[in-house]
């Protein structure tokens, strides 16, 4: 299938009525998940507050996975020089920054009733987001000030891949240090401890997220593709 | 002479001269110290406790501060393309690159530190580890520098995107560095973070020239 969908003109057709597809999944999924979280009841700690983890954590799982889509368009685009890798790279940076911004923000303001403080770097999480943030801008910044569309590519792709050996070592010391510094009150939601009535609305929203996530990826990587064919058709005219 | 002994000696008198060599650098450094008791207050136990942390902090800054020009005047000048048609890798060049640019720059830095930390409040006894930290750490400063250096070539602003691109890819170095001071400080088991730091800056220098010369190729093309 990803054969297939390396060809442009077949991945123009498919991404077609596959973004529109998965767009309308991602709201079905959403809306699904959205109307159990609210309908979930209070937690006996966090109160009603505990909802706002069903718009934190899966924007947190999909910055994850924008970088690791990143990295693997990058590592393609650098191997086999594949064009549409490089525009699918191009494509995916500001959205998983978009997706760590709302993460960043979701969670500040969780942490302002559940901590007592928008910002707590006693979570390690958090901390490693807020890196994850910084990449993804470092990522956008380099690609923007170079001109050369060619020479941007490669040094980006370079970056990418720099940046993905070094996220889970980032990840791991930012861990290591919060153990170091252990902060007041860390909280430890996820895992099995948490009940199937707000585990069902995360998973969904979870979903429905990536699906969005999808359907945005293939919606910026057509717009980029017509914009690069913008380019060389006004191109072809000027020289004609 | 081998070719490797040439082009260490032709880059480390050129960092030495560079822009004003360690002595901008350490300067910078004394002055990021210095602006730190200035805007946090000077209350003796607050400077003491954060003192091994904002020489850190001072290290990986003042460490960016020659980067722009590591690779930047060869390309301009041609003398980038020159040294890759000789018989050297472009990959040895950029190790070799990065080694002179720790010997002018990060090893002055790593004997500033200790009397910026101890100027700060830090113990005395933790001078030894400070310095030795600082010249690990600064291997990983001056060869993930390079990479971010190398990838800068072809932007047309440099230096501020060379710091954006580098200081996160910092953050290892800088908690694993900073924990083993604060618990050699503390009475607490320090080597850990020591032992890592060393981790990361041979991985550094494993890893980073290959995306070093794939960055200078792209350069250069």
């Amino acid at each position: 299938m990803i054969a297939t969908l390396a060809n442009p003109l077949k991945f123009m057709a498919f991404s077609r009525w596959a973004a529109p597809a998965l767009g309308v999944v991602a709201a079905i999924l959403i809306g699904w998940g959205l109307a159990l979280g609210l309908a979930a009841p209070p937690d006996y700690q966090q109160g009603e507050t505990v909802r706002i983890m069903f718009v934190h954590v899966p924007a947190a799982w999909v910055s994850m996975l924008a970088y690791a889509c990143l990295g693997a368009a990058s590592f393609v685009s650098l191997v086999f020089r594949h064009a549409l890798a490089d525009a699918a790279a191009r494509a995916v940076a500001p959205l998983g920054a978009m997706f760590t911004a709302m993460a960043l923000i979701t969670g500040s303001l969780w942490g302002r009733p559940m901590w007592g403080a928008w910002w707590v770097w006693g979570d390690a999480r958090l901390v490693s987001v807020l890196v994850l943030f910084l990449l993804f801008v470092g990522y956008i910044a380099l690609r923007a000030s170079i001109e050369d569309e060619v020479k941007a590519a490669r040094a980006a792709e370079i970056l990418a891949l720099i940046g993905l050996i070094n996220l889970p070592v980032i990840k791991f010391s930012v861990n290591w240090w919060n153990t170091l510094h252990q902060g007041e009150s860390i909280m430890r939601a996820g895992g099995s401890t948490l009940a199937p009535v707000y585990l069902l609305p995360l998973l969904l929203v979870g979903a429905g997220y990536s699906a969005a996530f999808g359907a945005l990826w293939l919606a910026r990587t057509r717009g980029e593709v017509w914009r690069r064919r913008g380019a060389s058709l006004t191109l072809q005219a000027a020289l004609s | 002479m081998t070719p490797h002994s040439t082009l260490f000696r032709r880059e480390l008198s050129l960092a030495w001269a560079r822009g004003g060599g360690p002595l901008l650098t350490v300067g910078f450094f004394a002055s990021v110290c210095l602006m730190v008791p200035l805007s946090i207050g000077a209350a003796p136990g607050r400077l003491s406790a954060v003192a091994g942390g904002i020489t850190w902090v001072g290290l990986a800054l003042a460490s960016l501060l020659s980067l722009d020009r590591l690779f930047e005047r060869d390309f301009e000048s041609g003398a980038l393309d020159l040294v890759n048609l000789g018989p050297l890798p472009l990959e040895t060049i950029c190790a070799v690159k990065c080694a002179a640019q720790w010997l002018a720059s990060c090893a002055p830095l790593a004997l500033a530190a200790p009397v910026a930390a101890i100027g700060l409040g830090a113990k005395v006894e933790t001078a030894g580890l400070i310095a030795l930290t600082a010249a690990i750490g600064g291997v990983a400063f001056a060869f993930v520098g390079g990479a971010g250096a190398a990838l800068a070539l072809v932007s047309r602003r440099g230096g501020v995107l060379i710091a954006l691109i580098v200081l996160p890819l910092l953050t290892p170095p800088v908690i694993f560095g900073g924990a083993a001071i604060a618990n050699f400080a503390a009475g607490l088991p320090w080597t850990t973070g020591l032992i890592l730091l060393t981790a990361y800056a041979l991985a550094a220098v494993a890893l980073t020239p290959f995306a070093m010369a794939g960055a200078c190729r792209n350069a250069l093309s």
